[in-house]
């Protein structure tokens, strides 16, 4: 399992690197301009010199060299001298954002609290809740339970958050007005009113996440659930005497984890990706958010450095999700 | 020739299809899901025969009606009618949700099964995964406009093209989860006896994933195809949303919900209709999917 | 003697003092919500209006603008003139007088240098200043003493007010942005976030296309200003959340541009907390005939650039067009109170407007007969007309996407389509079609297309370099990259000279006059279909007092009167 995981480390550098140069491409590719949204009323002339200053001049190589340096070269030295005090990154040009001119890590660190807070709340809360459900659903298969959790979760799911986000916008903050409907990122949370406070900002944006989430996890589980249930272990289980709360809980619950697993580590990375539609309409101003705003104005160091962080936390929770599967699932053997 | 003094049979073997319907009837919820999705399927596209007010027909005067016999949904704010609308905007959201789950669903259990059964392919597969995970959806389009909107319009005409363009996006952007799942299902059925005792009498691989493995995946497929309509038609909506997708004189379900949120206050019938449309779709096909995974799985049918 | 002037002044200072300092920052809190968030507080570095709005409640220009387009000196002491020497009679240079007093937020004194200093930042090559048009034909800016600032132009300038007027060219700090000339401009990242300016308020902190915090200046000139002592200026989202949280919820104070459909905005207006007010600039929804051979299957060098469309020159063709048009129903669905009617391309300043044509009643049928006159003739009964030679009165009409555009296309197609020319709609994405790629075949510079409609304007109040988009050499071709105002390639040598006669005469009647020949050339010579005068709509709470919506400046730009009325 070691040298597994070893050897799948060192082979994720070239993919990522492969990957960066796609991005890279894509995003080259793709039409738009960095001064499509300077107001009409600059003239071209002056906007082309804008374009220069920003370094669109140069041949695209270049360019990719240049970021692949400051990224993988200069960013890490920054970091470095945050953490020791040292100079080594001083001089040198960091990834600086088309839009604010500003260097691009900085705001991805001050755009994570948000974030993780609003869509990594969401997400535990969609577990805990998507868990139980799809375990006693596929126990009970049939039941009135199951049927309501599955017309609940179906329904939720195929609301788009564009429309719950508003309805429960003008149903909470309008008519009722208990929460606030539009998230304040400098908030404070440093006593029990200001927590109680962060609460009632953050509850619509996650209850909005948490049930697109669950809807799915649910029906993953519930299946995983039943495919098990009619196996044969089951039966010798049972016959053996044992209780059926071990059975379901320890023998079942333990074998149908192997694809809901799967699907939770996949779906971390994009707790950090932010939920682009859920955080506009809140105005959670995350990385979703970031995001978005970036490939509209054509910023693409920035959408280049975003997407490339997702890469490589894309690529880490894959690499987790089969370690998890081996340790689940004795069977498998990846040497 | 004891075999030829045996009685004829008097009916045709029963084929295991024939054993798969009988099952699903006994299934109510996936029969009326299956009959609702049928209903829907057969409104929208063939309503527009019955119910013949163009969608794109404005009719100024008659604006921000509510329902009424001229028109049973009301009208927008254009005063074109909405029951013509919601039928122009299901075909277009039906067929968008069919054809890109499709697209998903074969790409992903092709390359899921290929990775997990075969040991050579995994490495070079799970990394062409990895990388379409890791791409951006939203640049991703906006390249695919460009590089093939023009051939597209020039040989399909301009709605065709962005159809095509929306539903291959869609596809190539939404298959990596189902290849995942798929090939952890058949990392862990390979190991099983039944595989085993296959292989060792000598079936070859492409009958070995046919008959043995192919079946075995069918259920979590089945969970990815009802979840892959719904999450289509949805994606298609968060397109529109973002600026990107149908344009917007281009009614879909997704389109409507979104332009009907400004006026959530003052005509909720119109938040109303698509939304339920949507929510009824992804209902009927989850039962639908639901009947299938269990009168797929022999272990199942006997009970 | 001097102990008792010293307690005078003593008493004098604790008598005024607590009065003074009990007004600035009594009132709390404004909330703000721009639905673009700024991602910098340097407009040199950015062209985009939430950034100049944001940055006018810190840094200040010599003089703005008020509602009604007049100057007014802001850090200057008056405002130039010939008549009180401030512009030299040739018209070739304008002296500026800076105000006494004037502090910068740190406490150093504001002087000259920085004017020059800010100057020298916009123009330096490397730059890639978005202001660069402010400066445009100065040769030289010069600090004659630490309160008179000399700029020279390179001939006479009638309209000597494009350097530091208005909220997109205001002054900043020497000092702060010594180190940051030229190529280095966008390193000041503390700089670019922060600007010590001379305005109402001071930034705390700055997160970029997110919020900004602010406070009140306390080396503000005016020791009763600002009232509030916080500033909480918060971005993104959409139009719909920001106008909610102004007008139902009362969550902020002040919604910017709210781009909303009409009933939509009456019924956040019946949520009773806020109120939508709307001010009109010089912005015109307009719709742009190409006069040149748009048709495919010419080369590069030729389509959209050889003169000549088939149809659309004939004024029979456009005015039919145009009369074919409902413009007050146009308003009436997307505009509501931020649209007026208009036959124009110059509606604002007052003084511009041309009152020569009448365009709000629509006519299908005096336009049907117009082009039966003309001999556009439907031949082979299809419900499409026939030009003499044959060719079918087909076009296709382009815009960028955007809800409002696609409701009037669809309007407008259909009404075409009743004088018997068919339509065909295409919508591009906005960032695509404004954008300016030569590369692509989409931009609305290009023109691949028979008619396209978009919305423009122009800054400040004086329209010269506007109306120089009508110019035979501003069109745009393969030899110019596709740069160059002139989008409908309009060409007519009585404009040209008409235009060339309007950058030599100065005095406001004078300017007006031949602002209004050359609007009425451009629109009856078929240049243009002038169809919305649009303004901007914003809305403010009930208890934000001080709100005057500026048009012809920053919305901000008396934010040091805001106070709170309950």
């Amino acid at each position: 399992m070691l040298t597994f995981t070893i050897r799948r480390l060192i082979l994720s550098v070239p993919t990522l690197l492969f990957i960066s140069l796609m991005i890279f491409l894509l995003l080259e590719l793709a039409p738009g301009d960095p001064m499509a949204q300077v107001p009409l009323t600059v003239p071209p002339e002056v906007k082309e010199k804008m374009r220069e200053a920003l370094g669109l001049g140069e041949p695209m190589h270049i360019r990719f060299w240049k970021w692949i340096v400051q990224f993988f070269w200069i960013e890490p030295q920054v970091l470095i001298d945050h953490y020791f005090g040292t100079t080594f990154s001083e001089g040198s040009l960091r990834v600086i954002s088309w839009q604010t001119r500003s260097p691009v890590m900085d705001i991805v660190i001050q755009r994570m609290p948000q974030t993780l807070w609003v869509v990594g709340t969401a997400y535990v809360v969609a577990i805990l809740i998507a868990l139980p459900i799809g375990i006693y659903s596929a126990y009970r298969q049939y039941s009135w339970f199951d049927q309501l959790g599955t017309f609940v979760s179906m329904v939720g799911f195929s609301v788009p958050p564009f429309f719950s986000g508003v309805l429960v916008i003008v149903i909470f903050s309008v008519q009722l007005g208990w929460f606030p409907s539009i998230y304040d990122t400098t908030h404070v949370v440093d006593s029990w009113e200001s927590f109680v406070k962060q609460l009632q900002q953050m509850i619509m944006p996650v209850m909005v996440l948490a049930l697109q989430i669950t809807a799915q996890l649910s029906r993953f589980m519930r299946a995983s659930m039943l495919d098990n249930l009619n196996q044969d272990y089951v039966r010798t289980a049972r016959a053996k005497g044992l209780s059926e709360y071990v059975v379901v809980m320890v023998h079942v619950l333990r074998n149908s984890m192997i694809p809901v697993v799967t699907v939770i580590a996949l779906g971390i990375p994009s707790i950090f990706g932010g939920a682009i539609i859920t955080e506009q309409v809140f105005k959670v101003n995350g990385i979703g958010q970031l995001l978005i705003g970036a490939i509209q104005a054509n910023d693409l160091p920035m959408v280049q450095t975003l997407t490339f962080i997702f890469a490589v936390l894309i690529v880490l929770f894959n690499l987790i999700a089969d370690v998890l599967y081996g340790i689940l699932d004795p069977r498998i053997r990846y040497d | 020739m004891t075999e030829l003094s045996n009685p004829i049979p008097t009916q045709p073997p029963r084929s295991q299809w024939l054993d798969v319907w009988d099952q699903f009837k006994s299934h109510r919820g996936a029969l009326m899901g299956g009959i609702l999705f049928l209903l829907i399927v057969a409104t929208v596209y063939l309503g527009p025969f019955v119910w013949d007010i163009e969608a794109t027909h404005i009719d100024i005067r008659s604006r921000n009606q509510g329902p009424s016999w001229a028109h049973p949904f009301g009208t927008d704010q254009l005063g074109r009618d909405m029951l013509a609308r919601m039928m122009a905007g299901g075909a277009t959201s039906v067929s968008v949700g069919l054809t890109a789950m499709l697209l998903a669903l074969f790409l992903g259990s092709f390359i899921g099964v290929l990775a997990g059964f075969f040991k050579r392919l995994d490495g070079p597969l799970m990394r062409l995964t990895d990388l379409f995970l890791a791409l951006p959806l939203l640049p991703l389009l906006l390249v695919m406009m460009l590089l093939f909107r023009e051939p597209l319009n020039a040989t399909f005409g301009p709605e065709q093209g962005i159809f095509i363009l929306i539903v291959a996006s869609i596809g190539i952007t939404s298959w990596m989860p189902t290849a995942r799942i798929v090939r952890g299902d058949v990392l862990a059925i390979k190991e099983r006896e039944f595989v085993m005792a296959a292989r060792s009498i000598g079936t070859p691989d492409s009958k070995l994933i046919s008959r043995h493995i192919l079946p075995n995946v069918l259920s979590p497929i089945m969970v990815s195809a009802t979840l892959g309509i719904a999450t289509a038609i949805i994606t298609e909506s968060s397109l529109s949303f973002l600026g990107l997708g149908f344009p917007p004189d281009f009614p879909t379900w997704g389109r409507l919900l979104f332009d009907a949120t400004d006026y959530l206050q003052q005509y909720p019938e119109r938040v109303f209709w698509p939304g339920m449309a949507i929510s009824l779709t992804v209902l009927s096909v989850n039962y639908l999917g639901d009947g299938l995974r269990d009168a797929l799985d022999p272990r199942i049918r006997g009970r | 003697m001097k102990l008792k002037t010293l307690l005078l002044g003593a008493i004098a200072s604790t008598a005024l003092a607590p009065a003074a300092f009990a007004e600035r920052g009594s009132d709390g809190q404004v909330n703000i919500i721009y639905w673009q968030a700024p991602s910098i507080l340097n407009p040199f570095l950015s062209g985009g209006t939430k950034d100049i709005d944001a940055s006018a409640l810190v840094i200040e220009p010599l003089a703005r603008y008020d509602p009604n387009g007049k100057m007014i000196p802001y850090l200057a002491s008056e405002i130039p003139t010939v008549e009180n020497g401030g512009v030299s009679a040739d018209l070739t240079s304008i002296t500026w007088k800076i105000a006494p007093g004037i502090k910068w937020s740190d406490g150093s004194a504001f002087t000259a240098k920085d004017v020059k200093f800010t100057a020298d930042y916009c123009m330096h090559p490397e730059g890639g200043c978005a202001q660069l048009t402010k400066f445009e034909g100065v040769t030289a800016v010069e600090a004659l003493d630490d309160m008179t600032i000399k700029v020279t132009f390179d001939k006479p300038t009638p309209f000597p007010y494009g350097p530091f007027v208005g909220g997109e060219s205001p002054i900043i700090q020497a000092a702060q942005f010594a180190n940051c000339m030229g190529a280095k401009a966008p390193e000041c990242t503390e700089a670019n976030f922060g600007p010590i300016g001379t305005g109402p308020f001071v930034v705390e902190e700055f997160k970029p296309n997110d919020v900004i915090t602010m406070s009140a200046n306390q080396n503000y000139r005016d020791p009763a200003k600002p009232a509030f002592a916080k500033v909480l200026f918060k971005g993104g989202g959409d139009a719909t959340a920001a106008g909610r949280a102004v007008m139902e919820t009362g969550e902020f104070d002040y919604a910017w541009n709210l781009q909303l459909a009409p009933d939509v905005i009456a019924q956040m207006e019946a949520g009773g907390k806020g109120t939508p007010v709307a001010g009109f600039g010089p912005l015109v929804e307009r719709i742009m005939l190409n006069n040149t051979d748009p048709t495919p299957s010419l080369g590069a060098d030729e389509r959209s650039v050889k003169r000549g469309h088939p149809f659309l020159n004939d004024p029979a063709v456009y005015k039919a067009m145009s009369l074919a048009i409902d413009r007050p129903l146009l308003v009436e669905i997307g505009y509501g109170k931020a649209g007026k009617v208009t036959c124009n391309w110059v509606p604002a300043p007052a003084a511009f407007n041309s009152d020569s044509f009448q365009c709000d009643k629509q006519d299908i049928a005096a336009a049907n007969a117009m082009l039966d006159e003309a001999g556009y003739k439907d031949t082979n009964g299809d419900g499409i007309r026939e030009t003499a030679d044959g060719t079918p009165m087909k076009i296709l009409y382009q815009t960028s996407t955007n809800a409002v555009r696609q409701d009037f296309q669809a309007l407008i197609k259909q009404w075409w389509s009743e004088i018997g020319i068919e339509t065909e709609l295409r919508n591009i994405n906005a960032s695509v079609f404004f954008g300016g790629d030569p590369g692509s075949p989409d931009t609305f510079q290009k023109f691949y297309a028979d008619v396209e409609m978009y919305a423009n304007t122009f800054n400040g109040t004086d329209p010269q370099s506007y109306l120089a988009a009508g110019l035979c050499d501003k069109a745009p071709s393969p030899a110019s990259q596709w740069q160059g105002e002139n989008i409908s390639r309009f060409c007519d040598s009585e404009y040209d000279a008409l235009h060339a006669e309007l950058t030599k005469t100065a005095g406001i009647e004078a300017r007006a006059e031949i602002g209004k020949r050359l609007n009425d050339i451009m629109v009856s010579k078929g240049g243009m279909i002038p169809l919305v005068h649009r303004g901007r709509l914003s809305a403010h709470a009930n208890t934000l007092g001080g709100v005057e919506l500026n048009v012809w400046d920053s919305e901000m730009w008396n934010a040091a009167n805001w106070h709170r009325t309950k």
